[in-house]
């Protein structure tokens, strides 16, 4: 008997049927929501975090963890809305120094075996103070393409939505498709084997890790097109909503097994959660805590689905 | 290819020498690969063939002696060069990545399948060696690894080393390849490693079964103690000249054991043969029980499964009737930020409490002087961290931790992995002092002078116990032979 479908297929089936209950729960509540505008108010702030979390992905895909993805977003969005908006060229130059300063992470992590959540809350407390050096109080702004990008309207379909599909294609391709996302994944799941194909697990980390800094990057860029200015704590709340999301959406910490559509499906499930919540009229003071049943909801069907699955392969 | 014969060897080691600290893993091995034979590679634990193998395949650098390919001097031999110049491995534990699909495991171990359509091309690759080698596999190539079963991983494993990419394949080493096989794909495996010889390719074979060495190699080499002991065309070979040719010549041990009659006893520890096949294993009290065979045919986990069933619950009191020496000091013996005592009091600590839960730490400390003298842990002061020891008085202490216990068993997962002679020798003593006080050890060792030091051996094959030796007959010979050819009998 040969299965219908494959276990990556029914490691996605969770995140996406979750997804869609609380879109039908979102819409019985609220039917205005199911329109151009309804759908891009609901799913603008989940463009940052589903560029967040595909950078968290990446991180986890070699076993490792990254606790500085919030204050690194919040730096990067704090030198988006002031060097890239009044001097590209500078802005830029910074940006590419953070791209390489997380490769040179990624050969620190490798070459010392020292823990990535160590050295990454280590290099929280770094990107916090540059950005709070940046902008010390909240101001700055968006520089005028990004602006125009994130509030375009595209005819049918708002941008919201065209954003999210766009970063779970391109990163399913990447991660998924290409033969040098094959060799990140082997990392994740057998270092040993790849490095005795022959592969420097070095650079394959030091790549990972510059990938997911051009990610975060593009996170804090898009979250400032947004809000039209920047804070030095915008995006806090990021690392533990990018874990979340990964783990949402059927990435696991270890084995490098990670699914680029199931992270932007889970970040996008989690920035409705609150949505829906706030349509429960649920007061703010429970709202974390509800967020937090849903989540854990959610991840128990998962485990009972893995244990049903693990079952079927014994019997 | 070119026109002019090649005659040359496809590697050729010459006088290697490697030591992982005082162990002497190869001692000047000379081995030459020539086009177009299948060695086969003999030899007991610790014997060597794993060191060679990954000497061969680029994996180790030896510390003196040379690596030659096709007739030319690699000077930085490294897994690159050996990729390079044809040499596959299919390593012994699996090394696929479980998290990939059978194509994506392909394209990580040939780096040129890159660019538009690399999916198509791996899948063809693959997909076409698979059928030649094993005719009928049903194995989906676009599936995950870890949805596949030992034996398909296996497969695919064989099958990713012989299928050629973009370098040809000149030589496969098979390192026990056939273990996770049933006998019809042994057999197809056996008989597609004759058509590769045939067609040019060189084999290094690996297997604990000496049918199949006999059978498939054109020239067996016998190694032992780092060192190439025989070597001569297989036919020259029967399955008892090879068993002997893997045990030393001299005999050097001539103690008489008195064998401790057992008849009529309650034993201590009983294991019902494991999965229904073998022998039943009892250990008697006051008995040094040796396990012996090939490392990985289920001794650890016999060990492991008897620990587990006489504590592994905590309803269990302060008396357990077992304890455990781990193997693998780092990974789960010491706690390496502790003090040489606490380490050393932890299995302990019930019968060092007072009333109410707290420990005595005047009892400790005695506890701890006394073992001091006692295996003579060679520190100033057993408040210092363990990590201050030498690796040999680690293990020591991890002894006295078992020791210091009230438990009547002790077992122990080869304790002495990388301990000097010298501790050897006392840890052995303090054993059989031990044992003469009543006390029983079960003890799983590689090591073939360890295993002779014991009353009774059991050796182990394929997950059995096949055969059970007593007294003068736990000999290296009889071992060597019940390990290799147990599970013909």
């Amino acid at each position: 008997m040969r299965k219908i479908l494959s276990s990556d297929t029914i490691r996605l089936l969770i995140p996406a049927l979750s997804l869609t209950i609380l879109l039908i729960a979102v819409f019985y509540l609220q039917p205005r929501a199911m329109s151009y505008i309804g759908l891009n108010l609901l799913f603008n702030l989940a463009v940052p975090i589903a560029l967040a979390t595909i950078a968290q992905m990446l991180i986890m895909t070699v076993n490792d963890l990254d606790l500085s993805m919030g204050t690194f977003v919040s730096f990067v969005a704090c030198v988006a809305a002031t060097f890239l908006q009044a001097t590209p060229a500078l802005g830029l130059i910074i940006l590419a120094a953070a791209v390489a300063t997380y490769a040179a992470l990624g050969v620190l992590i490798h070459v010392r075996n020292l823990p990535s959540i160590v050295v990454t809350l280590g290099m929280s407390f770094v990107w916090g103070g540059l950005a709070v050096l940046i902008l010390p109080a909240p101001g700055g702004q968006a520089p005028e393409w990004i602006r125009a990008l994130m509030i375009s309207k595209p005819p049918f379909v708002p941008m919201a939505i065209i954003a999210s599909i766009t970063i779970a294609v391109v990163a399913h391709f990447l991660i998924m498709r290409s033969s040098f996302g094959v060799i990140l994944r082997g990392v994740g799941g057998n270092a040993r084997s790849v490095e005795r194909a022959g592969w420097s697990i070095l650079g394959a980390r030091a790549a990972t890790y510059a990938l997911a800094a051009v990610f975060a990057i593009l996170a804090g860029i898009s979250l400032v097109g947004l809000t039209t200015s920047a804070d030095a704590n915008i995006a806090l709340r990021y690392t533990l909503l990018s874990i979340a999301g990964v783990i949402l959406g059927g990435g696991e910490f270890t084995g490098g097994r990670v699914s680029p559509i199931g992270a932007v499906i889970g970040a996008l499930t989690l920035t409705l959660a609150g949505s829906f919540l706030s349509f429960l009229r649920i007061s703010p003071d429970w709202q974390i805590g509800a967020q937090g049943a849903i989540l854990i909801i959610v991840l128990g069907l998962r485990l009972l689905l893995n244990r049903l699955e693990r079952r079927e392969k014994r019997a | 290819m070119t026109d002019e014969p090649q005659r040359h060897a496809v590697i050729e080691v010459a006088d290697a020498r490697v030591s992982f600290g005082a162990v002497k893993a190869l001692d000047g091995v000379t081995m030459t690969i020539m086009p177009g034979e299948c060695v086969g590679l003999v030899g007991h634990n610790g014997a060597g063939k794993s060191t060679i193998v990954n000497v061969i395949n680029g994996g180790l650098t030896p510390h003196a002696g040379t690596v030659r390919c096709s007739g030319t001097l690699a000077p930085r031999y490294g897994i690159g060069t050996a990729r390079a110049n044809g040499v596959r491995c299919v390593f012994q534990e699996l090394s696929l990545c479980p998290n990939l699909t059978v194509i994506e495991n392909t394209r990580v171990m040939h780096r040129t399948l890159t660019g538009w359509g690399w999916r198509r091309r791996a899948a063809a690759i693959i997909g076409a060696k698979l059928d030649e080698i094993f005719p009928g596999h049903g194995i989906d190539v676009a599936s995950p690894v870890s949805d596949l079963s030992i034996a398909e991983r296996q497969m695919v494993e064989i099958a990713t080393a012989f299928s050629h990419v973009a370098q040809p394949v000149r030589l496969v080493i098979l390192d026990e390849p056939t273990s996770s096989l049933d006998a019809s794909l042994a057999t197809q495996l056996l008989a597609y490693v004759r058509t590769f010889v045939a067609s040019g390719g060189s084999v290094i074979f690996i297997s604990h079964i000496l049918g199949e060495i006999l059978s498939t190699s054109d020239r067996i080499v016998v190694m032992k103690d780092g060192r190439v002991v025989a070597e001569r065309p297989a036919a020259a070979f029967d399955e008892h000249s090879l068993v002997a040719a893997m045990g030393s010549v001299v005999k050097g041990r001539d103690v008489v054991k008195a064998i401790k009659p057992t008849d009529g006893l309650q034993p201590l520890l009983t294991v019902s043969p494991r999965h229904g096949k073998g022998l039943s294993f009892q250990a008697f009290s006051g008995e040094i029980i040796g396990l012996a065979g090939l490392g990985g045919h289920g001794q650890t986990d016999m060990l492991v499964d008897l620990y587990l069933s006489h504590t592994g619950n905590w309803m269990n009191g302060s008396a357990p009737r077992v304890t455990f020496v781990a193997g693998d000091r780092a990974l789960n013996g010491v706690f390496p930020l502790w003090s040489i005592l606490k380490n050393l009091s932890i299995a302990h600590l019930s019968g060092l409490s007072r009333r109410g839960g707290m420990l005595d730490d005047e009892g400790e400390a005695a506890l701890g002087r006394s073992w001091k003298g006692r295996i003579e842990i060679r520190t100033p002061d057993v408040e210092n961290p363990i990590l201050s020891l030498s690796g040999g008085n680690q293990q020591k202490v991890l002894f006295a931790r078992a020791l210091a216990t009230p438990a009547p068993a002790v077992l122990m997962d080869d304790p002495m992995r990388g301990v000097d002679i010298g501790t050897k020798q006392e840890v052995y003593a303090i054993l059989r002092g031990e044992a003469e006080k009543g006390r029983t050890f079960v003890w799983y060792s590689t090591e073939m002078d360890e295993v002779c030091l014991c009353d009774r051996v059991y050796v182990f094959n394929n997950g059995a116990i096949v055969a059970e030796l007593r007294g003068d007959n736990v000999t290296e010979k009889n071992i060597l032979a019940a390990s290799f050819m147990g599970a013909a009998a």
